[in-house]
């Protein structure tokens, strides 16, 4: 039955997605499936996960598991014995290998000696720590609980603990943001030397306190016209540049669109995700990848507490009344080729034609002659031997070139 | 089937302004009567009814004859003719009112006599027609009876004291409305044994009986095997069937004679072989003359129609060949854009039939249409003597070669709360109306009549009247003919490409303003390319408004969050949706909406 299922998703390397979807407060730019919730609802939760866990590993009994991700949410709100709990049943249920990779998303105001240590213990072997601002001010602004200083206490405590991959999360293009506030930022940061910075820009969400605040602002910087607050498309675009400039003057690369690492530090779960590694979701509202099928947990966290847990064997058997009711989404070969074109060129180095031919037995170049020759006239894609990648110019608009590379219809 | 005695019939109609009640006195009036005399009810037609209902025929609007046993005991035969209430048909509304022998007026009680009242009232006095006048809803407490009846006397002069005081909508004294009917609208008149002459006043198109021909007869009778002939079209067929209308259904019966309303269907393929307006005749015993008023309907408002999706061309010429089956007023023919592509140029009565065409090929026919701005018919006199009707403005000759232009005027009747009198006459000031008179109706209330170029009236001129006049003006309009004016074309050029089908005629002294608001408009709805685009409105080679797209320099990527791709996928899939939307001109991609855009360049 086991070798039965394996096979049938191919792969036997996956991923495992944990989601804690709890925090002490709601950030104003948040749209994350998070909320802030009393110990007896996380107790639930978690005995919840761990009932998961369980049930849905009997799927997958011969897959390596390569990365486990605890995201959220924050996941460090969770007491330390609660964090061990769910890593001993996932060591329990799952064949983690040897090198696996096992990330912890922490928020730096709530981490202490004995959290870290504990973390260390069960063996989380990389922390990404959400600063998102080296500015107090701009810490405000953003609604966060911690201030810098309580940062660079709890980093230099992961040192001293032994942590050696650490992430710091980081947030561009904020309201009244300069690109010297923002150099300032990165500077600060990287003092430290992390092995690895993720500097996303600031989307203002619908649904999110920013959006009422700067949602109108936002659609004036979408039109190219001069925001009131937030940064202009010109300033965000030398916030890009310079954050590319000063992190490789530090000897990070950039691997990813918004991802600079060190090397050999790139973060391994993220780029399965491009790469189109199986992962499996547990927790309120993962995502999962599994079989060449992308389904998600339910959303609603009283159903997630009550409910019950489709079963993962079922969905990988494809029964078609389980598909219907968890509204899986088989991806068909077509789909799939999007997929690899449009997460895979968020990676530098791009997407290899040789792999695409392997995978979809067509040449990347019949798939997407049109597109290829079009991007390529307008400056925005490199077509190499073998790597077709994205120019500086392709990256700044990369979401109307990735969106170029889908071909059925919605 | 016995004749029926021509005496006992009451041919009507009911004419109001819009939210008068007229629809709920009509539904009303069916409600208190039979649909069939007793006699009737004993042939047991309802067989034939059912059959009629699985066919799914229905008779348009509320053409419907009904029986009313009155109080002197007898039974009367009501037809009541419903007229269509827009300006634009007003053609139909004065051939259905040729129909009838009498009309009820209905005037709410608390608005009293409005713009809509008196030109309806006017053609039905036109038409010869006893008006009854009725004071609707005097069941709402801003009701006054006493001063509409007033105003009824003053205004249009008919004697309205006993005129019934109801509620169509809780159905109150409707009696007196049936009485007054039987009463005051006089029965028809005309002798069966003379030669048949009867009216068209509408006509629909069944895929089973081919074309239904609504109609009065005047004179004679016409009975199954009877050889018609239309007198202005010529066209001669054979009388498949008579009958009059139940409610929603065809009634059979054996003949029509003088006086009657109903139907006659005869083996006709096409609606403009009986055309509105036109007289029936019998081709082997033909009537003198025909009746009176009867004129071609003509188109007074084109505009381009273009399938979104270029694949969709044949569907469109088929959807459009089918409604024109039933709508003779509906004109097109093929046209070619360089920027949509294959499309119709296509010829309408007014704005409100061009809205209702293009609801309906959207939501009967499933059609996703690229409507152009709407224009009229220029008369573009050239320097050699000739002169051409411009329905598309990129026909338009070279200036050089133009002597001079004309555009078709309206005279319009604009009712109005004397508060808003400033507002209004604003407005046609603006619409370059040209100020013809005013009268008080009452202290209140005004009259002012304008004389303005339909052309500004096509567009919005009805919304920025409401918005205005906040609802408190009514308008009507009729035309006039043609004047000669300085126009001008408008081009529009983006990335310096002319786009054919965003080009317009207007007035030279609004050109700058419209020009501008254009450019406005469409910086707004042009996407962002990775160049600049330039957005220009020029006449001729001189530009007189300029906008530019920005370039997009930047999008961001959101955090793909634990590994929500899907989140992704649906966000790059409605740009794409976006994408298809749009229109290649040069290499911009145009969406179709901002075609639209133009039509709603007053936004106040």
């Amino acid at each position: 039955m086991g070798q039965e299922l394996a096979k049938r998703t191919k792969d036997d390397r996956m991923e495992l997605y944990l989601h804690i979807p709890f925090c002490v407060r709601k950030c104003e730019y948040c749209d994350f499936l998070s909320m802030p919730a009393g110990e007896t609802t996380r107790r639930h939760y978690v005995s919840r996960l761990i009932e998961e866990i369980r049930e849905k590993s009997n799927a997958c009994r011969e897959c390596q598991v390569v990365s486990v991700f605890l995201g959220g949410g924050t996941p460090s709100v969770l007491s330390p014995r609660q964090i061990a709990g769910i890593l001993e049943a996932v060591r329990e249920c799952f064949t983690l290998s040897q090198d696996a990779e096992v990330t912890i998303e922490c928020n730096p105001g709530m981490l202490d000696r004995e959290k870290l240590a504990l973390y260390k213990e069960v063996g989380i072997n990389r922390l990404s720590i959400g600063l998102q601002s080296a500015k107090n001010q701009e810490l405000v602004l953003l609604g966060r609980v911690h201030t810098f200083e309580e940062f660079v206490g709890n980093y230099s405590l992961a040192r001293d603990i032994g942590f050696e991959n650490i992430n710091i999360d980081l947030i561009s293009a904020l309201p009244g943001q300069t690109v010297r506030d923002w150099e300032e930022t990165l500077e600060k940061v990287l003092e430290l030397g992390p092995e690895h910075i993720s500097a996303y820009s600031l989307i203002v969400e619908e649904g999110t306190p920013f959006y009422s605040k700067y949602g109108q602002d936002d659609a004036v910087r979408m039109r190219g016209g001069h925001p009131k607050y937030l940064p202009e498309e010109e300033q965000e675009r030398s916030m890009y540049q310079r954050t590319r400039e000063l992190l490789e003057s530090h000897g990070y690369r950039r691997y990813e669109i918004s991802n600079y690492a060190k090397k050999g530090r790139e973060c391994r779960h993220n780029i399965g995700y491009w790469q189109g590694v199986p992962y499996l979701g547990l927790g309120l509202g993962s995502a999962s990848l599994m079989g060449h099928m992308r389904f998600s947990n339910t959303d609603c966290l009283e159903r997630y507490l009550e409910g019950e847990f489709p079963s993962l064997e079922a969905i990988l058997r494809k029964e078609p009344d389980i598909l219907e009711k968890e509204g899986v989404v088989v991806l068909d070969r077509v789909q799939r080729m999007e997929e690899f074109m449009f997460l895979g060129l968020r990676m530098m180095e791009g997407v290899s034609k040789k792999l695409f031919h392997g995978r979809f037995a067509v040449r990347m170049e019949e798939a997407y002659q049109k597109e290829l020759r079009k991007f390529q006239q307008e400056g925005l894609l490199v077509d190499g031997r073998d790597k077709v990648c994205l120019t500086e110019e392709g990256i700044a608009v990369s979401n109307y070139v990735l969106g170029g590379f889908l071909l059925s219809e919605p | 089937m016995a004749a029926i005695d021509q005496s006992k019939i009451r041919n009507f109609c009911i004419i109001a302004h819009i939210d008068h009640g007229k629809s709920t006195l009509a539904d009303r009036i069916i409600e208190k009567t039979g649909l069939l005399t007793s006699r009737e009810m004993q042939a047991q037609i309802l067989d034939n009814m059912d059959l009629e209902r699985e066919r799914g025929i229905t008779i348009k609007a509320q053409t419907v004859r009904i029986v009313y046993r009155a109080k002197d005991g007898e039974e009367y035969i009501f037809n009541l003719i419903d007229t269509p209430g827009h300006v634009d048909f007003n053609y139909e509304v004065s051939r259905s009112l040729a129909a009838c022998d009498g009309a009820i007026l209905v005037v709410d009680a608390a608005q009293g006599i409005e713009a809509q009242t008196l030109a309806n009232v006017y053609l039905a006095l036109d038409h010869d027609l006893d008006v009854l006048p009725v004071i609707n809803k005097i069941d709402l407490p801003s009701a006054e009876p006493e001063r509409v009846i007033e105003e009824i006397e003053d205004i249009i002069g008919l004697e309205a004291q006993d005129a019934p005081r109801i509620s169509a909508k809780t159905g109150l004294n409707i009696e007196d409305v049936l009485e007054q009917i039987v009463e005051k609208v006089p029965a028809p008149g005309g002798s069966p044994d003379n030669p048949l002459q009867a009216l068209i006043f509408d006509s629909l198109y069944d895929s089973y009986k081919g074309v239904i021909v609504f109609c009065r007869v005047k004179e004679g009778l016409v009975r199954v095997g009877t050889r018609i002939q239309m007198m202005a079209t010529g066209a001669v067929a054979d009388v498949v069937e008579v009958g009059y209308f139940g409610a929603g259904q065809f009634i059979p019966c054996e003949e029509l004679s003088a006086g009657m309303v109903g139907y006659i269907t005869a083996s006709l393929k096409n609606v403009r072989d009986t055309q509105v307006g036109d007289t029936v005749t019998d081709a082997n015993r033909p009537c003198k003359e025909p009746l009176p008023g009867y004129k071609k309907v003509n188109s007074m408002v084109f505009c381009g129609m273009y399938p979104a999706d270029g694949a969709k061309y044949p569907d469109l010429r088929d959807a459009l060949e089918k409604l024109q089956l039933n709508d003779a007023a509906l004109q097109f023919e093929p046209e070619t854009s360089i920027a949509l592509g294959f499309g119709f140029r296509c010829g309408f009565l007014g704005l409100l039939h061009l809205e209702i065409i293009q609801e309906r090929l959207e939501r009967e026919y499933n059609l996703d249409l690229v409507t152009t701005a709407p224009g009229v018919i220029y008369k573009v006199h050239k320097m050699n003597g000739e002169v051409i009707e411009l329905t598309n403005p990129s026909n338009l000759p070279d200036p050089s070669e133009i002597e001079y232009m004309e555009e078709p005027m309206v005279n319009a009747e604009v009712m109005v709360t004397s508060e808003y009198i400033g507002a209004i006459m604003d407005l046609c000031q603006e619409r370059r109306g040209i100020y013809v008179s005013m009268e008080y109706m009452e202290e209140s209330r005004a009259l002012l009549k304008y004389e303005l170029p339909l052309n500004e009236i096509i567009y919005d001129f009805f919304d920025a009247l409401k918005s205005r006049s906040r609802g408190y003006a009514s308008f009507d309009y009729e035309m006039k003919g043609y004047a000669r004016s300085e126009l001008v074309k408008l081009d529009i050029l983006i990335n310096k490409e002319e786009v054919d089908a965003l080009s317009f005629i207007v007035h030279s002294g609004t050109a700058y303003e419209r020009g501008r608001k254009m450019c406005e408009k469409l910086k707004e709805e042009i996407p962002r390319h990775l160049f600049e685009i330039p957005i220009q409105a020029a006449i001729g080679s001189k530009v007189i408004a300029r906008e530019t797209v920005k370039a997009m320099r930047k999008d961001v990527l959101a955090k793909c969050y634990g590994g929500d791709i899907s989140r992704k996928r649906k966000l790059l899939e409605k740009q794409k949706e976006g994408k298809k939307r749009m229109r290649q001109i040069g290499n911009v991609e145009i969406p179709q909406k901002a075609f639209m855009s133009v039509l709603k360049l007053d936004d106040k």
